[in-house]
Formats: C-alpha cells, sequence, structure tokens
C-alpha cells in the first residue's frame, strides 16, 4: 500500500466515520437519558435514506403509513392509560402529540410525493418522514417496562430492530437504493481529492455535534436532558419529566439518524437491512466513548470508520470480522477503565 | 460412620418427620418418591411419542430437542450466573461445522466428529471467555454480540467451509451396526441426550459448584467473601454453556445432514436468547419449554401467515415474531415456567440428618496475637478515610470497633477482608500479611465476615444459604458435582449446615428462602453463613442493627458461646447497651483515626471518646 492508496483510505474512513459520528451520538444521547441501548437506530437511519429514494421516484414512500398505524397503537395505548388512570383531561393533549402530529406530518409526506420537489424539500420531507418514528416506539414498546434492567431493554430492542427491518422489506421492498448524489462539487487539497460529498459530510457531522453541545450547555431542555441522564430520581424531584425528556432525546437521536441516512445513501447502496451493521459500527464507536462520553464517542465512530476503510482494503470479505474483533479489546479496556457500582445485576 | 451407613440412614429418613420438630411446615407437597414416579412417566410417554404422532411431528420434536440443548447452555449462563450472551448460535456454529468439515472432508466417524466438535467449542469458549468474562453487565453481552457476529461472518468468508453455499451430505450417525439415519432414530438419540444433559445440570447445581454460580449474581463481592473464585466460575460456566451449545450442533448438523452459515448469524443468537427468557431463564427445564414454544410458534407463524394475510412477503413473519416476542417480555419477565410452577405441587424436603462433621481448622492458642492492625492508611483521592490506624486483635476475644457516622470504621472492615486495598501499612492475620492478598484468598485464611447490607441469596434455601460459606471446606469439583460423586462430603456439609441453623435458632425453617426472612433473621443468617467457613476470625458489620430486643440477647448470647469455643470476634456496631456488654475491648475510631483503645468501662469514661460522640464540653 502506497501513500496515495492509505490517503484515499483515510478520505474514505473519515468519511463514513463521519456518519457513525452522528448515529453513535444519537445513540449515546438515547442511552444516557432512557438507558435504553437502541439497536434499531440504524434502521432509522436506512428508513430515511429509502424515503428519500421513494420521494425522488415520486412514489409515496411507505413511511406514511408506517407513522400513522404506529401513531394509532401509541395514541391507544396512552389514551388506555390515561383513562384508566381516571386522567380523562389529558386525553386531548395527547390525543393532539400522540394522533394528530404524526398523522399531519405522515398526511403532509405523503401529499408531496407526487411532485417533483427540488433536493432541499425532498430532504427536508424524508427527515421529517421518520422523526416520529422513534419517540412513538418508546411510548410502545419501552415505556410500559421503563423500569426493567439495562440488559432486557437492549434484548427488546434488538427484538425491535428484526420487526422493523421486516417492516422495511414490506414498506421498501428488497431492492437496494442509491439516491442521487447532494452536489457534484469537488476539492482538491494538494494531491488529494475530496468530492463534494465527502466534505459534506464531514461538514455536517461536525456541525451537528456542535449544535448538540450547544444545545445541552446553553439550553434548559439540554440541561433537563442531561440531568435526567444523569440521576432519573433527582431529575424528577426538580420537576423534569423522564417520559418528555425521553421523548425529546427520542426525536433529537432520530434527527440525527435521519440526516445520516440521507448524507450515506449516495455514496452508499442502501437495502432494507443495511440498518443492522449500520447501527453496530456506530455502536461500536459509541462503546469506545463509554456509551456516556460525547467527545469520546465521534472520536471512536471515527476510528471505527478507520478501521473499517483500511479492513475492507486488505481483505472486503473480512471487514466485518475485524471491526467486530476489535471490539472485543476495548471493551476490556473499557471494563476496566470504568469503575462499576457493585450491586449492578443483583435480582 | 462410614458413607455407606450415611446414605442408609438418608434414605430412611427421606420423606419421613426429619430430626426438627417444624419439619411438618415442609411435608405439604409431594414425595419424592412421587416425583420420581413422574418424571419416569414423562420419560416414558415422551419415548411412547414417535409410536404415536406422525412423522412430521417427530421432526419437529427433534428440532425443539436440538434448541433445548443450547437454550439449556443459556439458562446456566443467563439464568444462573447472570452473564446475557448473544453469542450462543456461534458456538452451536462453531461445532456443526467443525464436525460437518471432519466428516465430510476427512471421512471421519461422526463420533470423531463429536470429540472434535467438543473440543474446538470448548477450546474456543475458554479464550474467548479468558478475554471477555472480566467485562461486566451489559459490556459482557455487546462483547458476546461482538464475537458472535465476527464468528458467524467468518463461516460465511473462510474458504474451506464452503463460503454461503455451507457443506452437504454429512454422513448420519450411527450407533455400533445401526444407522441413525431416519427422524425417530434420531428422536432417541436427541432426547436422551437432553434428558441427560437435563440430569447433570440438575446435579450440578445441586452440587457445591453449583452453589457457586448461583452466588455469581449476588456480586463479585458476596462471591469472593466466600472464598470462591467468581472469575473461574464464570469461565466454567461459560465452557459448559458452550459445550451444551456444541452438543446440540453436533446433532444438528447429523439431523438436517447440511450446514450454512444462516442458521449461526445474529438472529439464531437472539433467538436461543428468546427461548431461555420465555421458559424462564432460571430454570433448568425453562429451557426445553422456550425451544417448545419458539419451535411452534415459528411454526404456527408459517402456516397461518399465508392464511390469514395471503399475498403478504415471508419476511413479515419476522415482524409478528418480534412483536409476540416484546408482548411477551413486557407481560411476563419471568419466564413461562416460573409462572406455571406456582400451580404445580412442590417436592417435599427433608431436613438432612445427622452426619459426621466436617474438618475443622486448628484454632489459634487464646490470647495469642490474632489480627494485628499496623499503621494501615486508606485515601479516596483527597479524602484520608483510615489514617494510620493500628490495633491488635487476641484469639478468643470479642473486640469492637466504634465510632460515629463517617469515622471509617467500615472502610477499615473492607481494608481487612480484602475488598479494599490499603495505601500504606500493614495487616497481618495469623503471622502472615494478608493486606496484599485477594478477598478470596483471605477468606480462605481464616476470616469469615457479614454485610452491614445484607448480602444473602434471596431465592436460595436458608439450608443452601449457609452451605454457601462451607465452600472453601469442600472439595467436590465440576465433574463430582454433576455426577454426584461426593455424596458422603455433601451429606456431611448439609448436616453441618442444619446444625448451625439450629444453633442461631433458624432450624425449624431449612427451605424458606432467605428473602422471606424478617430483617433480624436474615442477619443471624448471615452469621450462620460466616460460621459455616469455621473461621478463626469472624468480622462482623453491625450485626445488631435491625434486630429487636430478644433478638439482640440471644445474638449477644450467641457470640459468648462462641468465644467460649475460642472463636474471635471482630464487630463494628452503632448499639453501645450490646457493645459495653460483651465485648472484652473496644476500639475507637474518629475521622479516620483511632483516637482510644481499652475496656468498655475506660471507653465509657473516656473524655476523648465523650467528646467525639456528644461534641466538645462547652
Amino acid at each position: 500500500m502506497d501513500l496515495d492508496i492509505a490517503t484515499l483510505l483515510m478520505v474514505d474512513g473519515i468519511t463514513t466515520g463521519a456518519v457513525y459520528v452522528l448515529l453513535a451520538i444519537g445513540m449515546v444521547l438515547i442511552f444516557t437519558v432512557t438507558r435504553v441501548i437502541f439497536v434499531p437506530f440504524g434502521d432509522i437511519a436506512v428508513y430515511a435514506a429509502l424515503t428519500l429514494s421513494a420521494l425522488e421516484a415520486k412514489h409515496a414512500p411507505g413511511t406514511a403509513a408506517l407513522v400513522a398505524a404506529v401513531a394509532a397503537v401509541a395514541t391507544l395505548m396512552e389514551v388506555t392509560s390515561l383513562l384508566r388512570h381516571g386522567k380523562a383531561r389529558a386525553v386531548p393533549r395527547a390525543l393532539a402529540f400522540y394522533l394528530a402530529l404524526p398523522l399531519a406530518v405522515s398526511g403532509t409526506v405523503w401529499a408531496a410525493s407526487g411532485t417533483d420537489w427540488p433536493m432541499p424539500v425532498r430532504i427536508a420531507l424524508a427527515i421529517v418522514a421518520v422523526l416520529p418514528l422513534a419517540p412513538l416506539l418508546d411510548r410502545i414498546v419501552f415505556r410500559p417496562v421503563a423500569d426493567a434492567s439495562v440488559l432486557l431493554l437492549m434484548i427488546i430492542a434488538v427484538a425491535l430492530h428484526f420487526a422493523l427491518a421486516g417492516i422495511g422489506l414490506l414498506c421498501f421492498g428488497a431492492e437496494g437504493v442509491r439516491t442521487q448524489p447532494l452536489t457534484e462539487a469537488a476539492l482538491t487539497f494538494g494531491d488529494v481529492l475530496v468530492s463534494g460529498q465527502t466534505a459534506l459530510i464531514v461538514v455536517a457531522a461536525a456541525s451537528f455535534s456542535l449544535l448538540l453541545f450547544l444545545f445541552f450547555n446553553h439550553t434548559l431542555t439540554g440541561k433537563a436532558l442531561h440531568a435526567t441522564a444523569v440521576n432519573r430520581l433527582g431529575a424528577r424531584l426538580v420537576a423534569i419529566r423522564p417520559e418528555r425528556a425521553g421523548t425529546i432525546a427520542y426525536l433529537i437521536g432520530s434527527l440525527l439518524a435521519a440526516i445520516s441516512g440521507v448524507l450515506i445513501a449516495p455514496v452508499t447502496t442502501i437495502f432494507y437491512d443495511s440498518g443492522f451493521l449500520l447501527g453496530l459500527f456506530a455502536f461500536v464507536g459509541a462503546i469506545i466513548g463509554g456509551l456516556t462520553n460525547y467527545p469520546g464517542t465521534a472520536l471512536g465512530a471515527l476510528l471505527v470508520g478507520l478501521l473499517g476503510s483500511y479492513a475492507s482494503f486488505f481483505s472486503s470479505s473480512f471487514k466485518e470480522v475485524i471491526v467486530f474483533a476489535a471490539l472485543v479489546p476495548v471493551l476490556l479496556w473499557r471494563s476496566i477503565a470504568t469503575t462499576h457500582s457493585e450491586e449492578e445485576i443483583e435480582e | 460412620m462410614s458413607s455407606s451407613s450415611l446414605s442408609t440412614v438418608r434414605d430412611a429418613v427421606a420423606g419421613g418427620g426429619g430430626s426438627t420438630a417444624a419439619a411438618s411446615r415442609d411435608s405439604a407437597g409431594l414425595s419424592p418418591a412421587a416425583y420420581r414416579l413422574g418424571v419416569i412417566a414423562a420419560v416414558a410417554l415422551l419415548a411412547l411419542a414417535p409410536l404415536v404422532v406422525q412423522s412430521f411431528t417427530v421432526t419437529l420434536l427433534n428440532y425443539i430437542g436440538v434448541y433445548s440443548l443450547a437454550a439449556l447452555g443459556l439458562v446456566l449462563l443467563t439464568g444462573i450466573g447472570g452473564m446475557v450472551s448473544f453469542g450462543q448460535a456461534a458456538f452451536v456454529g462453531v461445532a456443526a461445522y467443525a464436525t460437518a468439515w471432519l466428516t465430510t472432508r476427512h471421512a471421519a466417524s461422526p463420533w470423531l466428529g463429536l470429540a472434535f466438535a467438543l473440543v474446538v467449542t470448548g477450546l474456543l469458549a475458554l479464550v474467548l471467555g479468558a478475554l471477555t468474562l472480566r467485562l461486566k453487565g451489559h459490556f459482557l453481552s455487546l462483547g458476546t454480540l461482538a464475537w458472535g457476529l465476527s464468528i458467524s461472518f467468518l463461516f460465511g468468508t473462510v474458504e474451506g467451509l464452503g463460503n454461503f453455499n455451507g457443506i452437504s451430505q454429512i454422513p448420519p450417525v450411527s450407533l455400533g451396526p445401526v444407522l441413525l439415519a431416519g427422524t425417530v432414530p434420531m428422536f432417541y438419540l436427541i432426547w436422551s441426550v437432553v434428558a441427560l444433559s437435563l440430569l447433570l445440570a440438575a446435579n450440578l447445581l445441586r452440587s457445591r459448584m453449583g452453589r457457586a454460580m448461583r452466588v455469581l449474581r449476588g456480586g463479585n463481592i458476596l462471591a469472593e467473601s466466600l472464598g470462591i473464585d467468581a472469575f473461574r466460575i464464570r469461565l466454567a460456566l461459560f465452557v459448559i454453556a458452550a459445550l451444551l451449545a456444541a452438543l446440540s450442533g453436533w446433532l444438528e448438523a447429523h439431523l438436517s445432514r447440511y450446514v450454512s452459515p444462516t442458521p449461526y448469524g445474529a438472529g439464531p443468537g437472539i433467538e436461543y436468547l428468546m427461548m431461555a427468557i420465555i421458559g424462564g431463564s432460571g430454570t433448568l427445564f425453562g429451557a426445553v419449554v422456550g425451544a417448545a414454544v419458539i419451535a411452534l410458534l415459528k411454526n404456527a407463524v408459517q402456516d397461518w401467515f399465508p392464511v390469514l394475510f395471503p399475498g403478504a412477503p415471508g419476511q413479515l413473519q419476522v415482524v409478528a415474531f418480534a412483536t409476540l416476542f416484546i408482548l411477551f417480555l413486557q407481560r411476563s419477565r419471568d419466564g413461562l415456567v416460573p409462572a406455571l410452577a406456582r400451580f404445580l405441587p412442590t417436592v417435599r424436603r427433608s431436613v438432612p440428618p445427622p452426619a459426621a462433621p466436617l474438618a475443622r481448622r486448628a484454632q489459634p492458642t487464646r490470647g495469642e496475637v490474632l489480627l494485628s492492625v499496623d499503621g494501615v492508611q486508606r485515601r479516596f483521592g483527597g479524602l484520608v478515610a483510615v489514617n494510620g490506624v493500628s490495633f491488635d486483635v487476641r484469639a478468643g476475644e470479642i473486640v469492637a470497633l466504634i465510632g460515629p457516622n463517617g469515622a471509617g470504621k467500615s472502610t477499615m472492615f473492607n481494608l481487612l477482608t480484602g475488598a479494599l486495598k490499603v495505601n500504606r501499612g500493614r495487616v497481618i492475620f495469623a503471622g502472615e500479611e494478608i493486606s496484599s492478598l485477594p478477598q478470596r484468598a483471605i477468606a480462605r485464611a481464616g476470616i469469615a465476615r457479614t454485610f452491614q447490607h445484607l448480602k444473602l441469596r434471596p431465592h436460595m434455601t436458608l439450608l443452601d444459604n449457609v452451605l454457601l460459606g462451607a465452600h472453601p471446606r469442600l472439595e467436590a469439583g465440576l465433574v463430582a458435582g454433576a455426577l454426584t460423586l461426593r455424596r458422603d462430603e455433601e451429606a456431611r456439609a448439609r448436616a453441618e449446615a442444619m446444625r448451625l441453623l439450629e444453633r442461631v435458632g433458624l432450624g425449624d425453617r431449612p427451605f424458606e428462602r432467605a428473602g422471606n426472612l424478617p430483617l433480624g433473621n436474615q442477619r443471624v443468617l448471615e452469621i450462620a453463613r460466616a460460621l459455616a467457613a469455621d473461621p478463626a476470625l469472624l468480622v462482623l458489620d453491625e450485626p445488631a442493627a435491625g434486630l429487636r430486643r430478644q433478638e439482640k440477647t440471644a445474638l449477644a448470647d450467641l457470640l459468648r458461646s462462641l468465644r467460649a469455643e475460642n472463636l474471635t470476634v471482630l464487630l463494628v456496631e452503632h448499639d453501645m447497651e450490646f457493645v459495653m456488654g460483651l465485648c472484652d475491648r473496644i476500639v475507637v475510631m474518629d475521622f479516620g483515626s483511632k483516637i482510644a483503645e481499652g475496656r468498655p468501662e475506660a471507653i465509657r469514661n473516656d473524655a476523648r471518646v465523650q467528646e467525639a460522640y456528644l461534641g466538645g464540653v462547652v
């Protein structure tokens, strides 16, 4: 391998790494606020990419119907639970948030799907279309067991991934898609040619990470989320509702996932089941950051991107094997570096 | 008493009244003989099944049996040991590929394939376990997901293993001249292996090593304080789970006569976990129930889905399946078997009969220095929790360590027992420095402890909880446990545990679950467990906390009688009346330093002690 190829691989690795950064930060956000290791996160990104592709082809994306169906179930659960606890007065509000809002979103996407919109509008539509999914799924799947152990929540999350991948096949079909490039521009740094797409991905990853940082440190909602992440009971005592914080975390997380889906779709062919590996690679990055630390997570995700890029040069069929095998020493190091409270697994 | 006469005694007492008056509490339920009859009837019924049911059902039963084995491994690993593994399918795959490769490429006998599969899988588990079992909680599970995926990708990429086409034309197993090729012969082979595995696993769980495995979920500190090497037990459990997976993989390869990468990926890895959880991951039989439920459910979904939703793509079956699983986890986290067990009669258990006592350690001579704490210091960051404390404890004394809240007493305790490491100074026990030894070595050296925040195993019986304490005094290993080779030792240990339960006043209900006891009784149960280790020094952390007045008197009497037997006791306690009336000497700590030491009367009148407790004289 000469220097040119090494540089090429590095650019490639940083590009995919940047996408993993967005995904990984979203995962860490959701994990710290809700304790759910949200395995289906990659599926959300894939849904965004597939929705964008459907909009390009002027098909009605399956996401619209899916959001409507999921919203109906979530509303049913929320309203039943409210009525059972004698909180009938809260029902109109629940209807507005769990039914009207998601339906408005999916209705808009559905109505807009036949028209040939300019690319920014299409992208915005695709992102908005998948946003309600994760918060609604949180209501349906995770909130009934919010007090369960991290492990049980993780097992449920894995099952949810399989459900979502299956639904993805139903909604979008088995064919792989590649969306139109976001830009045709190309930049050169010395001898290295960097496509505009690559630059865009890196810039987007950097700026959204920065935005998230500002959000946490300079807004009240951000601080509330942070407080919930540190101590749920304490947050509750100062009138922060963990459920609401969870919903916001899922929303922001979905936004990051959707953006990364839109960014990666023009450079990689996306299938309905690509989400698992996409999510897992990002997840490896998140674990390098210890699942709690944002800069560490970003660094870890970049590292995974680079590792994957060089690994696929040496042996493309062993790429996954190498990346996942690399996780084991990382986990060991994390396990030694973090001090655990002793009673974490008491029944 | 010889071992043979012991077992006769036990048989004679089995099902009978037992030695204690209140054994009637446990007399409800089936007698062991009736239970055995029930099991035999069930096995006979299963053995007759192929003669009655259709061949398709036998095939289904075969796969249920194969899955049960892998699920049984997970029940042990996850339900008993608390380690959630997503990698079980990878082990099944390694074994299946190992036997497939050996029997097709080298035309070896399937039995050689079995040996090869077991060795390869076992070694792989040993290496992976040694690397990853120090991980904790969800990090461990993520680790299993990582190497599980790595291995499953290897099946499809390694050239010699047929890539994504897999390996076909695997020969059937033959037993002597009999070829076990059809569904029915395989049925008997598979279910014999399942029954044998269940039997061995059940034996193992009842044995010394099994009890140690059931401690793992209580955390490392508890296991190590009992002299149990938690890591080694974890590793053993991990390898056992992998070997069960290997049996499953070997049977599957010779049942379907074909292996391919698909059944050993991430999806199936989670399916095995589903089986273990749905059946009830704490119960061995849950593995069979879980495997049956998943297999039948899959079958039903395959049959009914096209009828209910004509034209829907097959992938939707996965959605239905995943949804059902999520619903199940939301409704019933403990699994089916524990839920159903409430409606079944319990098996009557008899009180362990008397037996020859276990060997005891030589106790130090009364009055010689047993424990010597020499200038011990411990810092937490900038805070010096224990600052240069020195004191001695002599054999046959009861010494109390007292002091206001935050004085550093509990830290001192943790330093003595090895739960924390000293920064400076030395702790010498029975002439040997123990300050650098691991916790379990200190426990084995003869220091037994109790905990301020009780660490009992709430789902184990009182008897089993006390037996845990005897772990370092017993020898039965994994094989001996599974084959019940050391019945004599076990009987003596049970008799000893029973004696200790009676001694602390809990002898009337040895089969009660520890979690059902009131707090005061749980405290003395911990003392009984500590005594079961036959310690030279008993270290008690606030033994009287939460006890009622009579219970405190009884506890003081117990400790005095132990002193009379030359046992040394060191205790931390807040109850001054209890301490003053009981102890020979008292060491007082305040803000990490020793401020006084002496006989109770002297301590009571010590100006510095009064100041520490009551504040300065105004």
